[in-house]
């Protein structure tokens, strides 16, 4: 299934900002995040199609995730 | 001894008087918020004889706490009719704690037509009659002010805003480079203004310095408290390389990024203006991805940005303005919103009540959505020449949505609403209702735990939770701006334990007291109750904490989110 993964401020450098990408049916977010060699404990804030997610949560075709570091401002 | 320091504008006189006994525990909003409530007619008009402009530095300005330098500006304010009090940064607030004056308090109003400057030491303060630099731009007073009077003089100016009396004038405070930072909100700057005050200079030449009750105690606390800075990935990462800026793509990805003046939730152009471009431009063109706005600062959210040649262009670049001016106002070149914040620096005038301006005036058809260039000229030919238009436009957002009959005007208390949306934020709403100061983000920030998992989580699309986390976000926020810290010492605050116990180790060590976690918690209740108390009497009521009704009635995409909260919700909010 394709799922547009985005990922933000540190997780980019010597990775990407958006790419499609397939993975099969039955992927959980945690999966993405594995494959994609970001420790979940640098994780701040996960989003699956504009919500916020937990990282058990399975992908669906079509899904759109974005996996920030923990970052602030204001 | 800690002084007072106060300048009748009306006799043109000043003294030094005592600190009485039941101000010497406050400081920074603390203070000004008192005094003001102590000494100010709720009722008066903000630019008459009867307003006063309290300057205080914090309880932990001027001793080597890392990020204690920041500088609370109070007073009636003219942009909202509340009481008002705006913290900034720069190197006034540490020079006026080292010379151990606890407030500068102006009163009155100059009878005759002439403009004065006040010049703080540790003789007092004095006042001069100002022709030279009467008209000028910010950077043209702190570059005449150091000539005259050496390049380490501290200065507070006001620009062509504030000497027109506009109700979105700041007040702008040299910072560490000679550049500026700014008490933006609130009008503050017309205030100054209205006592026809160019600028305040300050020599700290012979200061007495801040001295600590328990030096060690105060060691200890100062390196666990600086440790915490350090170790939290907010304070001591994310903040240092991207700046506040990196909150576009989060907001924009929870779809709470105020867009094409609060009309839809998300902007096509982000990624153009998102805190990973403004980093990567300012490291391929030389500038400074971090930088302090005063001495001390750890956590250096700020930047300097230059411009494609590499020079500079623009510092202490936010989040807000380029939001306001990004996505709010669809303008998706980051050059055009820096030279925008340049102008508005030298002007000295808010670049959120600016921002949320421009977008009014862009749906009211002044100029396009998107018209960066557009923007730039109104601010420089209409609102720097104080024109009608100019006029209009540099009173805020409420003025320019009155003049043009616009409905969609995103104002709290006529204060505009920043760079996230209460529909899909809720947390934030229920601040932006309630806050003492009109809509204010910093008031009381549930963003960190709506949005970014600092502080535990609260589902930003529900009501469960908002009053809740806003009141004690609030709570806390005041008791904080009273101690001269930044705010974003919360983000670690929140999440590591041992980094609140630091801060209250170190006011207790500072002035050999022995205050609990309830005694500060208690501090911020007073400060937003004798706040609301003059707001009160200066005719406020519950119904005025109320978001504008647009918001309860056009759902904003992509979750469709209405504002929903019911009027006892709201109001549940006073319960403390």
């Amino acid at each position: 299934m394709h799922i547009t993964v985005k990922l933000f401020a540190t997780f980019r450098v010597g990775r990407f900002a958006a790419q499609a990408r397939e993975y099969p049916e039955g992927t959980r977010i945690a999966d993405v995040v594995r494959d994609l060699h970001i420790r979940e404990a640098e994780i701040g804030t996960i989003m699956l199609n504009n919500r916020h997610a937990e990282p058990d949560q399975q992908l669906n075709d079509g899904d759109n995730l974005s996996i920030f570091p923990l970052v602030g401002g204001g | 001894m800690d002084k007072i320091l106060r300048v009748d504008m009306s006799a043109l006189s000043t003294r030094i008087e005592t600190v009485p006994a039941a101000w010497a525990g406050l400081g920074g909003r603390g203070l000004t918020s008192t005094i003001v409530a102590a000494e100010v007619p709720p009722t008066c008009h903000p630019l008459g004889a009867n307003n006063k402009l309290v300057f205080a530095p914090g309880l932990l300005t001027g001793t080597p706490a890392a990020n204690s330098g920041r500088l609370s500006a109070g007073a009636k304010s003219p942009l909202t009719g509340t009481i008002k009090e705006s913290n900034a940064g720069g190197t006034a607030a540490q020079m006026l704690a080292r010379l151990g004056i606890k407030a500068l308090i102006i009163e009155g109003l100059p009878e005759a037509d002439k403009w004065y400057s006040l010049h703080v030491s540790k003789d007092g303060v004095t006042i001069q009659e100002e022709t030279e630099l009467v008209g000028k731009g910010n950077f043209a007073v702190i570059e005449a002010v150091e000539a005259r009077l050496g390049k380490k003089t501290g200065v507070l100016t006001i620009g062509p805003a504030g000497e027109l009396k506009m109700t979105a004038a700041n007040i702008s405070v040299k910072d560490p480079d000679s550049k500026i930072r700014s008490h933006g909100r609130g009008g503050l700057g017309a205030v100054m203004g209205s006592k026809k005050i160019k600028f305040i200079s300050i020599d700290d030449q012979g200061a007495p310095g801040v001295k600590i009750a328990d030096p060690e105690k105060f060691k200890t606390a100062a390196r666990t408290f600086a440790k915490a800075l350090l170790d939290h990935p907010v304070s001591g990462e994310g903040l240092p390389t991207y700046g506040t800026n990196v909150l576009v793509n989060i907001l924009n990805e929870a779809g709470g990024l105020p867009t094409r003046n609060f009309s839809t939730g998300q902007f096509a152009g982000a990624e153009k203006i998102c805190g990973e471009t403004m980093h990567d431009t300012i490291v391929a063109r030389g500038g400074k991805p971090k930088h302090g706005c005063h001495a001390g600062c750890i956590i250096q959210c700020s930047q300097v940005y230059p411009d494609k040649e590499g020079k500079y262009k623009t510092s202490g670049f936010e989040y807000e303005t380029i939001w306001g001016f990004g996505a709010d106002c669809c303008i998706d070149d980051l050059d055009d919103i820096a030279e925008a914040d340049n102008v508005m620096d030298d002007l000295g005038i808010d670049s959120i009540e600016t921002a949320v301006m421009f977008a009014v005036a862009m749906e009211a058809g002044v100029l396009p959505f998107g018209d960066g260039k557009g923007v730039i000229r109104l601010l420089r030919e209409e609102i720097g020449k104080g024109t009608p238009l100019g006029r209009i436009l540099g009173n805020g957002a409420g003025s320019v949505g009155n003049a043009y009959g616009i409905t969609r005007v995103p104002v709290v208390k006529n204060q505009g609403i920043p760079a996230y949306d209460p529909r899909s934020v809720k947390g934030i709403g229920i601040t932006y209702a309630t806050s003492t100061m009109g809509a204010d983000h910093t008031a009381g920030y549930t963003i960190a735990t709506n949005i970014l998992n600092v502080g535990g989580y609260v589902d930003p699309l529900k009501k469960e939770g908002q009053v809740e986390l806003s009141r004690n976000l609030q709570i806390a926020t005041a008791a904080v701006d009273s101690t001269g810290m930044c705010i974003f010492i919360a983000f670690p605050a929140l999440d590591i334990p041992e980094c609140l116990p630091a801060l209250i180790d170190m006011i207790n060590a500072r002035f050999g007291i022995a205050l609990t976690g309830e005694d500060v918690t208690n501090l911020g209740k007073y400060v937003l109750k004798t706040e609301r108390q003059f707001n009160i009497g200066a005719g406020f009521t519950n119904k005025h904490d109320r978001l504008p009704e647009f918001f309860y009635t056009e759902p904003v995409a992509p979750h469709n989110a209405v504002w929903d909260f019911t009027d006892e919700e709201i109001d549940e909010y006073w319960n403390f």
